[in-house]
């Protein structure tokens, strides 16, 4: 039992406890603050006021929601199947936190001297995390292909399957632009990828691997940044919930908190994208001016930057229709993303990267 | 990634919980009536079966494992079963025609699993270092790059065999699926 004790009370399980707990939360927030940047974001591009009733400037509008929503009534289909329509929301949710768990957000901190040896800003360092990633974001799409069938309504069947046709249609293009990376670092570990990037080519273009043997890394950037879209089901790419044909997709049966989860859990999956593609592609924590210790800052720059982006793209472009959709995985992005891994595989040997 | 298991003092907790999680879902996948719980049993196993990997020291395997048979292969078996709308299993059609309930094949498969289990016990009992601890027998290829040396090297034929294997599949159900010319 004291052993128990001792490893609880050692500063660095503390620290463990502390930076998972906070990751937690911070996912949760990142949630609410996304909601209402992409109202705001929505208003402004079609030039309207957006939410600005509740709190200053509409700020505390995404707590109104959440209240709105917890006290709504829970409503479940008769022919549904209870405990998968109970599951799925909860799946989603699980598979979106635990995919930010081998995520690193900084670099290795003693935390102002109060532990004994540097230890990352990561919940979990694992040696295959960019794999660990990739599978755990392929479980989410199970909440979402189990919430259709469980449904036991036409529209969300309908949805449910053109999710699951569609996740796994873009993950072959997605796992082709991590490998080009993977290559190129020569690791499996996003903390090394991330270090692999620090410092600059003559002095002015940092070492971030969107230049690497340019074109190959932006070309795999533009792959991976699509797919990644793609995989969150985010317009232009958001057949699972296409209003107009299916209602609302796999989550027309949803009311209250179930609902809320699949929507907690779709913000959350454009974060932990949008974290993911900034450690791959644009050097993670590392950038001028600020120092290495609070590289973080950088970090979250970049991060919110990428999910303006993703706000960007949802209210400028329109839907795809499902078969190019299909096309467009298959027959362009697919051949794309092969054809750049065996030229970055080209380029690697031949530069002796 | 060992730091958690030498609080327990043993990794045999964790053997016996994914071991249980394994075989436990592996019979929940023939004793569901529902095609869907079947798919979702499955999947389950193969968790427990990651977690043995990690066990192992074998984390490459372990997330290979999930990424391609709990990822990728069982969302198309629960896409195919969806899309067929596969019926549940009808408890009385079930208990008059299946063969547990006929003699002669029950006789026969009562054999089959006691020589299987018999071979099993006969193969064990010649494997030297059953006895040793799991970080003793450590494999050959813990890290991606010793895997792929492997593989390209002393086991490039049957690398190479296999995918041409996949490949003439792939061809096959493209073939099969094609659209006929009148």
């Amino acid at each position: 039992m004291s052993g128990v004790l001792d490893w609880l009370t050692m500063p660095q399980t503390i620290f463990f406890l502390a930076v998972t707990g906070v990751v937690f939360l911070a996912l949760q927030v990142s949630a609410a603050v996304f909601v209402y940047a992409e109202r705001k974001v929505a208003a402004f591009m079609q030039q309207r006021y957006g939410p600005y009733l509740v709190g200053p400037k509409g700020l505390l509008q995404p707590i109104a929601d959440i209240v709105k929503l917890v006290f709504k009534e829970e409503l479940r289909p008769k022919a549904a199947d209870g405990l998968l329509f109970a599951a799925a929301p909860v799946i989603s949710a699980i598979a979106a936190f635990a995919a930010f768990a081998p995520v690193p957000f900084g670099a290795s901190t003693t935390f102002f001297g109060l532990l004994p040896e540097p230890m990352p800003l990561q919940v979990a360092d694992i040696n295959v995390a960019v794999l660990v990633i990739f599978a755990i974001t392929s479980m989410g799409v199970y909440g979402i292909v189990l919430a259709g069938w469980a449904s036991n309504s036409k529209y969300s069947l309908l949805g449910g399957l053109r999710s699951s046709a569609q996740m796994i249609s873009y993950e072959l293009a997605y796992g082709m632009s991590l490998a080009t990376i993977c290559m190129i670092a020569g690791s499996l570990s996003l903390r090394e990828i991330v270090d692999a990037q620090a410092g600059y080519y003559f002095g002015v273009i940092p070492k971030w691997n969107v230049f690497v043997l340019f074109p190959t890394g932006f070309i795999a950037f533009l792959v991976f940044g699509t797919a990644g879209v793609a995989e969150t089901n985010r317009a232009p790419f958001d057949f699972p919930e296409a209003e107009q044909e299916l209602v609302a997709g796999y989550h027309t049966e949803y009311s209250s908190m179930k609902f809320a989860l699949f929507f907690l859990a779709e913000y959350i999956n454009m974060v932990t994208a949008a974290a993911v593609t900034t450690n791959l592609f644009l050097g993670g924590w590392h950038g001028p001016l600020i120092p290495e210790a609070y590289g973080w800052i950088w970090f979250l720059i970049k991060l919110f930057v990428l999910c303006f982006v993703y706000l960007w793209l949802r209210w400028t472009l329109p839907r795809f229709r499902y078969d190019q959709l299909m096309a467009f995985g298959w027959k362009l992005l697919l051949p794309l993303a092969t054809i750049n891994l065996l030229v970055s595989a080209a380029g690697v040997l031949y530069f002796g990267l | 990634m060992r730091r958690g298991c030498s609080i327990l003092g043993s990794d045999l907790i964790l053997f016996g919980l994914f071991a249980a999680v394994a075989v436990m879902g592996s019979l929940a996948v023939i004793g569901q009536k529902n095609p869907i719980y079947s798919v979702l049993a499955l999947i389950l196993s193969f968790f427990g079966l990651s977690g043995l990997y990690v066990l192992l020291e074998a984390p490459f395997v372990a997330v290979v494992q999930i990424i391609i048979y709990a990822g990728a292969i069982m969302v198309l078996f629960l896409f195919v079963v969806m899309l067929l709308n596969v019926p549940r299993e009808d408890a009385a059609e079930w208990d008059r025609t299946h063969p547990y309930y006929r003699p002669a094949p029950a006789v026969l498969g009562s054999a089959l699993a006691a020589a299987t289990l018999g071979l099993l016990a006969w193969a064990f009992s010649r494997t030297p270092g059953l006895g040793a601890g799991v970080a003793d027998a450590r494999p050959a290829a813990s890290s991606v790059g010793q895997l792929g040396r492997v593989l390209f090297t002393d086991y490039m034929f049957a690398f190479e065999v296999t995918s041409i294997l996949i490949l003439i599949a792939m061809v096959g159900a493209v073939a099969l699926a094609r659209k006929r010319e009148q």
